[in-house]
């Protein structure tokens, strides 16, 4: 019946790539989930192709974390619980409604488009190459995320109350971003990856001037969720991945 | 001499066939054209071993391509040809061939430029965006202000 779980050897660089590339999966599995659901015609287009470059990214950074480990892409993808994923719990966030997606998007790619363009200049050459191309595509999608802000912000009374209420919601999540325990600050040592703390003042200037074109509210500080990146996830995970990982657990290895 | 010259033209005839791969979802430009075709060479088994790059890192056309390749250097005579896929340097707008600009453009496609896209059909610089996204990862959607058409325009990337 269903398949074992695996079990990976964690050395700080395969961890540091699983927790970038759980990132990129879970978040690009959320915004698939709004195929054949989106508001208009032309934002289908648009979180589907998103939802196509994060799950680009996750491959390339499964393949080389795979090259290191002994699993390949979709071992990795399917064959991990909960439990083993290290991605940040903002990504596993439910869609809510269109504007919770965008706020949502908002704060991970603020974080993720600087990420990128820092990792290019990384001491290993493969997650060097994979930040190269991850960047562009991150740039674009930050484009897209922060005019669809400023116009459900700044739109109607409706829309304005909903963009501000999904900010309040996923606020609490943001200060997860830019942790880093012992295994990732080895490899920021190592100038393998950047430091995400360095990340937070430029991710704070562009969101708050997003908020402010948006007329939204930067809420208070306040006490940040924290445990994704150590597998200590909400209850949201879990289904998303019964979802996402079902057929390989009850086919074991099934292709098409 | 016999042997460098026979393996040259072997080289030849395997990049004649690389480059002449079209693209599946742009079928009126190859992967010549667009810069996804990186290098054709022999290895030392006989194998012909051809380097392709992806545009964007989940476009779902490069599965496509890679086999459409292995097809094209089998009918060339290439039997067992490895593909391979590399990601650096990542791939730009500015590898288009003057050849692809001319060729999209004839497709109703507005060839990449910095700045708004031209209309494809009337040619005019009066253009608008209606979406940063299109019908595939490359592309994105645009209306024409002077004839009204709506059309698609490479991404400039």
């Amino acid at each position: 019946m269903a398949t074992t779980s695996i079990v990976v050897a964690e050395t700080e660089l395969v961890l540091a790539l699983l927790r970038r590339a759980d990132d990129a999966l879970v978040l690009g599995h959320r915004l698939s989930e709004w195929t054949g659901r989106a508001p208009t015609l032309e934002e289908e287009l648009a979180l589907a192709n998103i939802a196509l470059d994060l799950i680009g990214q996750a491959r390339a950074l499964y393949q080389y974390a795979g090259e290191l480990s002994g699993f390949d892409e979709d071992q990795l993808a399917y064959l991990r619980d909960a439990g083993a994923y290290r991605n940040c719990l903002l990504v596993e966030q439910p869609n809510g409604d269109f504007a919770r997606t965008i706020v949502r998007q908002v704060f991970c790619t603020a974080f993720t488009d600087p990420f990128w363009r820092a990792a290019m200049g990384s001491a290993d050459a493969t997650l060097a190459a994979i930040a190269g191309k991850a960047a562009k595509e991150t740039a674009y999608h930050l484009r897209h995320a922060g005019a669809w802000l400023v116009r459900l912000g700044d739109g109607t009374e409706e829309s304005h109350r909903r963009t501000q209420e999904a900010v309040e919601l996923l606020w609490p999540y943001v200060g997860e971003l830019f942790e880093a325990d012992a295994a990732e600050q080895a490899m920021i040592a190592a100038g393998v990856v950047p430091d995400p703390a360095a990340l937070r003042d430029g991710w704070e200037r562009v969101v708050a001037a997003l908020l402010e074109r948006a007329t939204l509210r930067r809420p208070a500080e306040g006490w940040m969720q924290t445990g994704g990146r150590r597998g200590v996830h909400s209850e949201h995970l879990g289904i998303l991945l019964a979802e996402m990982q079902v057929l390989q657990r009850t086919y074991p290895g099934a292709q098409w | 001499m016999v042997d460098r010259a026979a393996a040259s033209l072997r080289l030849a005839a395997a990049w004649a066939a690389a480059e002449a791969v079209p693209d599946p979802e742009l079928p009126a430009v190859t992967i010549a054209d667009l810069g996804i075709l990186r290098d054709v060479a022999l290895r030392a088994d006989g194998r012909a071993e051809v380097t392709i790059t992806p545009t964007y890192s989940g476009c779902p056309a490069m599965v496509v391509i890679a086999l459409d390749i292995a097809r094209a250097m089998e009918a060339a005579g290439f039997a067992d040809a490895v593909v391979r896929s590399v990601l650096a340097p990542a791939w730009t707008t500015d590898w288009l061939t003057p050849a692809a600009h001319r060729k999209l453009a004839e497709a109703g496609i507005a060839p990449p430029r910095r700045g708004p896209p031209a209309c494809p059909r009337c040619g005019s610089a009066e253009t608008e965006t209606i979406s940063e996204f299109g019908a595939t990862a490359c592309k994105a959607l645009h209306r024409c202000l002077s004839c009204r058409e709506p059309f698609e325009a490479f991404k400039c990337h």
